[in-house]
Formats: C-alpha cells, structure tokens, sequence
C-alpha cells in the first residue's frame, strides 16, 4: 500500500514525508512496546502506535522501519517530528484509536507479517 | 579488525538513549556491511544500550567489526541480575511502571538479543555489573566499498 493510500485512509496529517507519499509499505504492525516491535516486526513495516517519544524514532530506525503513525490524536513535539526528519522516515497524525487505525488499513488489503 | 568503536552510558540518561546505537548503526552501513547483519547488531546493541540506561549505573557499549562478523559488548556497574535464568526469560522484567510507559520494560530485550545473535554470553555478578557479549556473523564475508575484505 503507498503511504498516500495510508493517509487517505486514517485521514492523517503528513508531519514528515509529503515527498514519499508514494513509497510502498509491505506491511504493518500496531505497538506500544517498542521490545515487541523489534522482536517481531520485519524491516519496512508501517509502525502504528501511541507513543510520541523519542524511543519510537529510535526504533524505527533501528529496525528499518518505512513510517510511522501516531494514533489517537497524540501529536509528538517539534523535537521528535525533527528527529524523524533528520532520519528521512514519515510521520502520520490520525485521530483514530490503536484498533480503529489498524482495522481500517487491514481492510484495505495492508496485512501483517503473519498472514 | 575493521573497526572499533566504544560509547560510555549513563544509567537513567534517557535523554541520550539510543545514541550510541544509533552511531554504530550508521558506522556499520557506511562501511558497507549487508543490511540484515546490520540490522541485526543494531537491535542487539540498541536493547544493550536501553538495558544500561534503565538497569544499571553506568557503562560502555563496544562494538566490534571483523571480517567474521560484528561483536557487540555490553558492560556494566549496576545492582547485577541474581537470576539470569529468569531474566532471559520472554516476558520477565523488573521495571518500573515509569519505563513502560517509554514502550520499553515488556522484559523481551535480553532473549531479543539471543535471537538476533549467533552467539550470545551473558555473566553478572550481584552488586557488581552485568556483561553481554553478542556476535553476529556475517553470513558472507564483509563487503567493503564494494569490495570483499
Ligand atoms: N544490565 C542489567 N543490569 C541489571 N539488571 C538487568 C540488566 N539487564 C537486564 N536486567 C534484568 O533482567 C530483566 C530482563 O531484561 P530484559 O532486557 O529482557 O527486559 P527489560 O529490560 O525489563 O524490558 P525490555 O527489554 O523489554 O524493554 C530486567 O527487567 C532486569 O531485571
Ligand atoms: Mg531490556
């Protein structure tokens, strides 16, 4: 799925990566454990979660992560968005819950690395 | 060796967590190691480094890249674990509520550092410090600037 696509559908703000919207993410996981996402989640994965701090982007990055949302209207501070911006990886801002943003994309085709 | 690299951390500088992995991470790319190795070390050092800031006082992570692979060093002063046993155990960890709600503390880092290495030692003496020592091996030799070492 592009990370357009993944916009549309959470109705996400873009607050890094308007220049790779049309990048494709094979897959997606929703986490707030970032030992969990570096356990079990493989490289270009879509992040959702609802955290905002610094660990997110650190993770993402140390696991190759293609992007990340935030969930629940939690928008992370101008020090992180900059952070990921320094690190070329895109950052979405929905107001959907965890559940609510997964479900969506899952529905429009975007799996886990289960199935 | 190819290259060495040796970072202090402070216990409790959540501030800088992350950094020194994040440096060996990107010295591992720029000198061309594949990127599933890399990404492997970097995992294994990044949990290394979080354990330090979280569990102990202080320490260094070290990082090591030979043409058989990349050794990753963690040691510590710090409380020790009394049971590693139980420590390595999925799921099993001790910290405080104020560390999970960082996202870390879901006591998955030690056996995430025994699944991403092909060897993995871990030794701690209680009161004194704790030291991991992780290899991943390159499954082909080293590329680098595109040429074999
Ligand atoms: N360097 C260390 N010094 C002292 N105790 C440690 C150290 N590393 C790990 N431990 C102990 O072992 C437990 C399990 O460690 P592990 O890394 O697997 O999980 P965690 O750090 O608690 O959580 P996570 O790694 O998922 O964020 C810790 O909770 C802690 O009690
Ligand atoms: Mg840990």
């Amino acid at each position: 799925m592009k990370l357009r696509e993944v916009r549309d559908i959470l109705e996400a703000e873009v607050l890094v990566g308007e220049d790779k919207l049309d990048e494709d993410v094979p897959r997606a996981c929703g986490c707030d454990l970032m030992s969990d996402v570096l356990a079990f989640t493989m490289e270009r994965s879509l992040l959702l979660t609802g955290l905002t701090n610094a660990q997110v982007i650190r993770t993402a990055e140390m696991n190759d992560l293609s992007a990340v949302v935030f969930v629940r209207g939690k928008k992370p501070c101008e020090e992180i968005i900059e952070m990921a911006r320094e690190r070329g990886i895109p950052l979405f801002w929905t107001r959907y819950p965890l559940y609510e943003a997964c479900g969506r994309l899952y529905q429009a085709g975007l799996k886990g690395h289960v199935c | 060796m190819i290259l060495e690299m040796s970072y202090d951390i402070t216990g409790g500088d959540f501030a800088a967590a992350g950094e020194a992995a994040t440096k060996i991470k990107r010295a591992l790319k720029q000198i061309g190691v594949d990127a599933q190795t890399t990404r492997r070390a970097a995992i294994i050092a990044y949990e290394a480094e979080m354990n330090i800031i979280i569990h102990a006082y202080r320490g260094t992570l070290q990082a090591r890249v030979s043409p058989e692979g990349i050794e990753i060093l963690a040691e510590d002063e710090g409380p020790g674990i009394p049971d590693i046993e139980l420590a390595m155990q999925e799921g099993y960890s001790t910290a405080p509520e104020k560390i999970r709600e960082m996202g870390f503390g879901a006591g998955m880092g030690l056996p995430n550092m025994k699944k991403f290495s092909d060897e993995f030692h871990i030794t701690s003496e209680v009161g004194k410090g704790t030291r991991v020592r992780a290899v991943v091996s390159s499954s082909t030799a080293l590329i680098m600037n595109g040429s074999e070492v």
